[in-house]
């Protein structure tokens, strides 16, 4: 059983993913990453200063991080593919996390604009990781687009209700050729345990780091619960089974006679 | 159906009634509540609700860093004219006003843009007065793109435009339109609108809609506080910001709250907002919609807008000339608005930062 997480070739040890936004203190970042040992941290490309050093966000990432820069505030495919492209002149590396949504209300993301988006960045050589509605037609249009990975949602963006789509993450989890990183809506850290329980390969965690009264003490308290359900989901595997055992055998009875 | 129609259902509403009847445990029940409807704007805005101001803060607070984080994004506004073809007798630039004009050349806003430019904003809004003749749909586009040069946003507040007319700016870069409204109320809109096409009531109720049919990025509705009844006019603009929501789902609405300070002409408001009653309108629209953005201008003072940080705005103007022109060139002319934050973008920051907030000051890039 293979252990690592490999994205698009790369060997990340570290199943969390972090982001940049909704800090109150871009210094709090570098003091998070250590203590959530994250290895890959998205930001939006869009609130990239690259004119004013002390306001680019880039300069608060130490370097051994993997930058996932995303394409938040894109409404079509179109708009996702320009600031992909953008992000890797910038020098963000080819890493991209693809996220199109135009329904400003709710903010879901929209699945066939994300798998034509897909394919043009896979082609164009990005590690193309999207984000998306739980739904296997689709994940599995992304695979076939050339996705590194798929990030269904567990609940709308900066909810922080859990897994609210979990049945639909699970036929997810049972068909899948890439990883699954759930990317939305992950709380607290037992969401995220859960997460890994269920056999998510990864888990993208912002709102509720960035947000929590002491960002890097949850920052450390998400990368235990991502190892423990991890450590969970590996533990479980030999003997997890699809049925209830019942303690007392349910057709028990067809041998009561021969006891006597 | 158009919002005109969705505000006259309420026409025989007695608002003052539903405000009388407002009890406590209305106001508690709304706060309960994760998913509000009118009633509970209602709740909120009632004079029963500013015994639960402390409580809304609270429940706003969290609403507002669940949705936004802890952060304020900052822009600033370039007036690029102030010639003007209505009476409006709230505004300092009305027609009747004698008051120093000015009307930039693309030449002088490039200018101004770029002096802008460098004090590190990265958010525009540009402006103007309602000059029939003077300021076209050539003279917008024109300011428009000069302005995605230097800026990754731009955004306008000008006068009513067709659809078409919005098609054709946001292919010139154009990401926002802010519109304000003014006054829901008809009748004081046609009593503080003597002449000139802003006359015309249901052309600018429907502007945001417009601009929504258009696909522009954000839209900024607003009434003018002051104006209209404080309580009714903060509940018709909260009713327009969630019929807007709810229709153009590509677009992301935001409520500005301006109130009348004193402008040029000495107008005095009809009805004055006081700070608690801003706070309380504020936090009504964070509870009713929390997912949208709020504004808050330099018309309010450097004190309150630090106090009010953290109760559900995401938006500052910062560093701001309400005169035509003025970060290249000194400026003679007069400003549509007293400013009563005067403070440097350095300073705003500063303060921000202070209470523990992020400033933002890029949050997009036209591509």
């Amino acid at each position: 059983m293979n252990n690592k997480l490999i994205l698009g070739g790369h060997v990340f040890q570290s199943r969390l993913l972090t982001g940049t936004g909704k800090f109150s203190d871009k210094n709090l970042i570098e003091p998070m990453l250590d203590s959530s040992n994250s290895q890959i941290i998205t930001m939006a490309l869009r609130r990239i200063d690259f004119k004013n050093p002390k306001e680019n966000i880039l300069n608060y990432i130490p370097k051994n991080v993997r930058l996932l820069p995303n394409t938040s505030g894109a409404r079509t495919a179109e708009e996702a593919i320009k600031i992909a492209r953008i992000a890797r002149e910038a020098g963000c590396g080819d890493f991209i996390k693809i996220e199109i949504i135009n329904d400003m209300k709710y903010l879901m993301p929209d699945n066939q604009e994300t798998i034509k988006a897909t394919k043009v960045l896979a082609d164009e050589g990005f590690v193309v990781l999207p984000y998306m509605m739980p739904d296997l037609i689709a994940a599995k249009k992304l695979e076939d687009a050339g996705a590194a990975a798929v990030m269904p949602l567990g609940a709308p963006i900066g909810s922080n209700r859990g897994l609210e789509t979990r049945a639909l993450i699970e036929m997810l989890n049972d068909n899948k050729r890439v990883p699954i990183i759930v990317d939305a809506g992950i709380g607290k850290p037992s969401h995220a345990a859960e997460a890994m329980e269920m056999g998510c390969d990864a888990v993208l965690v912002n709102t509720a780091i960035a947000t929590a009264y002491d960002p890097v003490k949850m920052g450390r308290a998400f990368s235990l619960a991502v190892e423990a359900g991890r450590e969970a989901h590996l533990a479980k595997m030999a003997e997890e089974k699809k049925y209830a055992s019942a303690s007392s055998p349910l057709t028990g009875f067809l041998f009561r006679g021969e006891e006597k | 159906m158009s919002f005109y129609d969705l505000m006259k259902g309420w026409e025989d509403f007695d608002f003052e009634a539903y405000f009388s009847r407002v009890s406590h445990e209305d106001i508690i029940r709304t706060l309960q509540k994760d998913k509000l409807e009118e009633l509970d704007l209602l709740n909120l805005l009632s004079p029963q609700a500013q015994y639960f101001l402390e409580e809304i803060a609270k429940k706003s607070y969290a609403v507002t860093r669940q949705h936004f984080g802890n952060i304020i994004s900052l822009y600033i506004p370039l007036y690029v004219s102030n010639y003007c073809t209505n009476h409006c007798i709230y505004c300092g630039f009305n027609k009747e006003n004698k008051i120093v004009r000015k009307h930039l050349s693309l030449e002088e806003v490039e200018k101004e843009l770029i002096a802008i430019s460098e004090t590190g904003m990265s958010h525009i809004i540009l402006l103007t007065g309602e000059a029939e003749g003077l300021i076209d749909i050539n003279y917008l586009k024109g300011i428009v793109e000069k302005a995605t040069k230097y800026f990754p946003s731009v955004s306008i507040e000008v006068l009513p435009l067709e659809t078409d007319d919005y098609q054709v700016l946001k292919q010139s870069g154009l990401d926002g339109l802010t519109v304000y409204q003014e006054v829901y109320d008809e009748d004081i809109y046609d009593q503080v609108h003597i002449s000139g096409g802003k006359k015309n009531y249901r052309f600018r109720l429907d502007t945001p809609e417009r601009g929504g049919k258009a696909g522009l990025r954000n839209i900024n509705i607003a009434p003018l506080f002051g104006l209209g009844e404080i309580k009714k006019e903060a509940f018709f603009a909260g009713l327009h910001l969630k019929y807007l929501t709810d229709k153009y789902l590509n677009t992301e609405f935001g409520v500005s709250l301006p109130r009348i300070n004193s402008a040029e002409g000495g107008f005095k408001a009809f009805h004055k907002m006081d700070d608690t009653a801003f706070i309380q309108v504020m936090m009504a629209y964070r509870l009713f919609q929390p997912k949208a953005g709020i504004t808050v201008s330099t018309r309010e003072s450097h004190e309150f807008r630090n106090n009010i940080m953290p109760l559900g705005v995401t938006k500052f103007s910062a560093g701001s000339k309400t005169g035509v022109g003025g970060y290249a060139e000194k400026d003679l002319s007069t400003c549509q608005f007293e400013i009563s934050d005067k403070s440097s973008i350095e300073e705003t920051e500063k303060a921000i930062r202070e209470r523990g907030f992020q400033p933002v000051y890029k949050d997009w890039h036209t591509i």
